[in-house]
């Protein structure tokens, strides 16, 4: 806060609906990605590279997990004295009990947290993202721009352009108009959802927003569009790397096969810019004679005595002897047995697939296997 | 446990793990990947519910301090716990031979008086064990004992715990004589150099060796006591290598590649707690080719690997036959390199070198941060 004045809060009340068993007991935010990671890791493991060092997050569905792993700010190393992650999920107030009614409203109720510290500017973030993100850039283009507020976007490809809300700009990277999801995109500029506002002017409008009924109570939908509206300095900050939503089971498989392109522009293994998690004492991954690996990605605490290829393998899987995994994602202390065949599947966390089980297939949508044992 | 204080005690001059200790003291050495060996005694430690912990440096303390910071990944509590790093701060006493556990001992006595705790657990950083220090202490209040040191019944004492101390014991596990192991017998009871005992006979023996020659060490003067003390041995039975030399290192690190024997160290509620470096997993490419071998993360694998051991953030170019080897952290070793018996200290970087080949009993020791 002090070097640059800047709060940053992140939206993680998000669902996931379409990950299924995934998301039943834990938020969005909280589900594995890259063999260690939770997906929060990679906006909060931003804010700290970024030198954004309070951080508010905004839970709400089953957010006791998430709450409890995010309070351990030393993960992030956003323990120091003036920094933090405070958890702010939705409570009972003097109006009674009230949820976050949008992505907007959950900002309004925390005015007072966000006023406590004075910031000239929040950066309101998402906690579904897996990108690196370096905001100290986008805070230096909103200064210069003097702008009001600050749209983080992505170039996509005009084709998908339709399926993201998309910023129509000048020359001056000026955002004149907003589309959600238009049926003919104009541009291929889709909004990311990373915002900076200059603090005084969100405040207010997010006092006016909370008393227009009929609105959303959402940024996509509400502030943004008012933003432009009322003619304020709306200006779009490009952004050139990688980024993704996982929003399907499809979705977060391909962005764990992501990692295992050489090309990949996420790089989890470039030491300047660390992606920071929980330290979970394990010993390292035993690789055995019986063993083969090839083209994969795994973590520390994996025993493998079998087959692995094209495969992304979280803590303390074990992998036994004539077992063979190609192309799936294995989440934390599953157990593959003798003999299991599977491949492009999710198995969830803590899974144990039985002696011989062949599941999964060479096409088609990727199957989620949560069932606590799977047998023949 | 919070009437136990934890003193971790630093090697003894026959103690020569060649090359690597150049650089650090033996409990600093990366060990299996992603350990230093100094994380076993102080998590066995914490683990044990013993919070305050003073860990004794024989030399070139920088790397330690480093790795233990203030003792929290150890989980040792950072307001009621405390991690203490002494050295002996004075030239005059703590140099060349007279550098020993005894001085640095009265030199830091202060901290030790100053303690409350009424029984001390002393166990050393050159050590690799899992023990729950609980079941020693209580045998030792049950037994009575003055001493207790903790000892392991091994059958390769010719070759294993070289200059270290044998105990022989009466039935009753009284300790009779301590002697220095020679290596001229297999069977033997070796001493893991882990002694309970109360804090203040503790500084009584310090006092004591001080006075007998300023050239004792605390196995010394526990050897002079063995009567009139009540010495008893507490036998562990677990996983045990004790590092005193590059040989040793060597074998410890072959031996736990193997998942089954590594069990026998690395217990489900008995967790090695060590710094993260928050490393990304380790990628395999699809011309890896790895057999029998232990990896930690960070680490890039695109040769081929047997029998080896890699520390963090190690890469492994395309082509490269690595054998019976130990890399240590952050090393690069380019392509076609084929290394054979061979320990590469940390962040060296061999390319354009087609072979670095030792034998078991002519290890090759490549420098840290070399150039080849």
């Amino acid at each position: 806060m002090r070097q640059n004045n800047m709060l940053a809060m992140i939206l993680a009340g998000g669902r996931g609906t379409r990950l299924y068993d995934l998301t039943k007991k834990v938020a969005k935010p909280a589900v594995y990605y890259g063999g260690k990671y939770r997906i929060i890791d990679f906006p909060l493991s931003n804010c700290a590279n970024s030198n954004v060092d309070v951080v508010g997050v905004l839970t709400q569905y089953e957010s006791v997990f998430l709450n409890s792993y995010v309070a351990q700010d030393h993960r992030w190393g956003l323990d120091a004295k003036d920094s933090g992650v405070f958890v702010l999920p939705p409570r009972e107030k003097d109006s009674g009990f009230g949820l976050y009614r949008g992505t907007a409203d959950a900002i309004t109720q925390n005015i007072d947290f966000v006023d406590q510290y004075d910031p000239e500017y929040v950066l309101i973030l998402s906690g579904d993202h897996i990108y690196k993100m370096d905001y100290s850039k986008m805070l230096a283009h909103h200064k210069e721009k003097g702008a009001d507020v600050t749209i983080a976007v992505l170039e996509v490809p005009m084709s998908e352009a339709s399926r993201f809300g998309i910023m129509n700009t000048d020359d001056n990277d000026r955002i004149i108009e907003f589309e959600e999801k238009p049926p003919v995109p104009k541009s291929n500029l889709a909004s990311m959802g990373i915002y900076i506002f200059n603090w005084k002017l969100l405040r207010k409008a997010l006092i006016e927003d909370e008393k227009i009924e009929e609105s959303a109570h959402d940024f996509g939908k509400n502030i943004i569009p008012h933003f432009i509206d009322t003619g304020r300095n709306v200006f779009a900050w490009k952004f050139d790397g990688y980024w993704k939503d996982v929003g399907t089971i499809n979705s977060l498989w391909e962005a764990n096969m992501d990692l295992l392109d050489e090309k990949n522009r996420l790089d989890l293994a470039d030491n300047s810019w660390k992606i920071y998690t929980e330290d979970v004492a394990t010993t390292p991954q035993f690789i055995s004679d019986k063993a083969e690996v090839k083209h994969s990605f795994i973590n520390q605490g994996c025993v493998i005595d079998g087959n692995v290829e094209g495969s992304v393998l979280f803590t303390d899987v074990t992998v036994e002897e004539g077992a063979y995994v190609k192309d799936s994602v294995i989440m934390p202390n599953v157990v593959i047995e003798k003999g299991a065949r599977l491949e492009r599947v999710i198995v969830a966390e803590g899974v144990t697939i039985g002696e011989g089980v062949e599941l999964g297939a060479k096409d088609g949508d990727i199957q989620l296997i949560a069932k606590k044992k799977v047998t023949k | 446990m919070s009437d136990v204080l934890g003193i971790v005690s630093f090697e003894s001059d026959h103690m020569r793990v060649e090359g690597l200790m150049e650089y650090r003291p033996i409990p600093a050495i990366s060990f299996l990947g992603r350990y230093r060996l100094i994380d076993f005694v102080v998590s066995n430690m914490s683990n044990s519910g013993i919070s305050n912990l003073k860990v004794f440096v024989k030399k070139q303390p920088r790397s330690l301090i480093e790795q233990l910071g203030t003792g929290r990944h150890y989980n040792i509590n950072s307001k009621r716990g405390h991690l203490q790093i002494l050295y002996g701060e004075s030239n005059e006493i703590t140099t060349g031979i007279y550098n020993h556990d005894i001085n640095a001992y009265l030199q830091n006595m202060q901290f030790i008086e100053e303690s409350n705790e009424k029984y001390v657990v002393i166990a050393p950083g050159y050590m690799v064990y899992s023990l729950d220090y609980n079941e020693v202490i209580k045998a030792h209040i049950e037994s009575n004992a003055d001493v207790t040191v903790v000892y392991k019944t091994i059958d390769d004492a010719n070759e294993n715990f070289i200059g270290c101390t044998t105990l022989t014991m009466d039935k009753e596990k009284r300790i009779e004589s301590i002697a220095i192991n020679a290596g001229q017998y297999k069977k033997r009871n070796v001493s893991l150099d882990t002694y309970v005992l109360s804090r203040k006979l503790f500084m009584d023996l310090v006092y004591e060796a001080a006075r007998t020659s300023s050239l004792y060490t605390f196995k010394d003067i526990l050897a002079d006591v063995v009567v009139p003390l009540n010495i008893k041995g507490f036998a562990y039975r677990g996983y045990c290598a004790c590092i005193n030399s590059l040989d040793r290192y060597y074998e410890a690190n072959m031996q736990l590649i193997d998942h089954k024997k590594a069990k026998q160290l690395f217990k489900d509620e008995w967790p090695i707690h060590t710094r993260t470096n928050d490393s990304a997993p380790a990628f395999y490419s699809s011309d890896a080719k790895v057999k029998n071998c232990l990896i930690a993360n960070g680490c890039r694998v695109e040769g081929e690997l047997e029998n080896c051991v890699l520390g963090r953030g190690v890469t492994i170019r395309k082509g490269c036959k690595i054998k019976n080897s130990i890399i240590l952290p952050e090393t690069y070793i380019g392509e076609d390199a084929v290394i054979e018996y061979a320990v590469v200290d940390k962040k060296a970087k061999i390319e354009n070198v087609k072979e670095i080949v030792g034998t078991r009993d002519a290890l090759v020791y490549i420098k840290r941060r070399d150039r080849i």
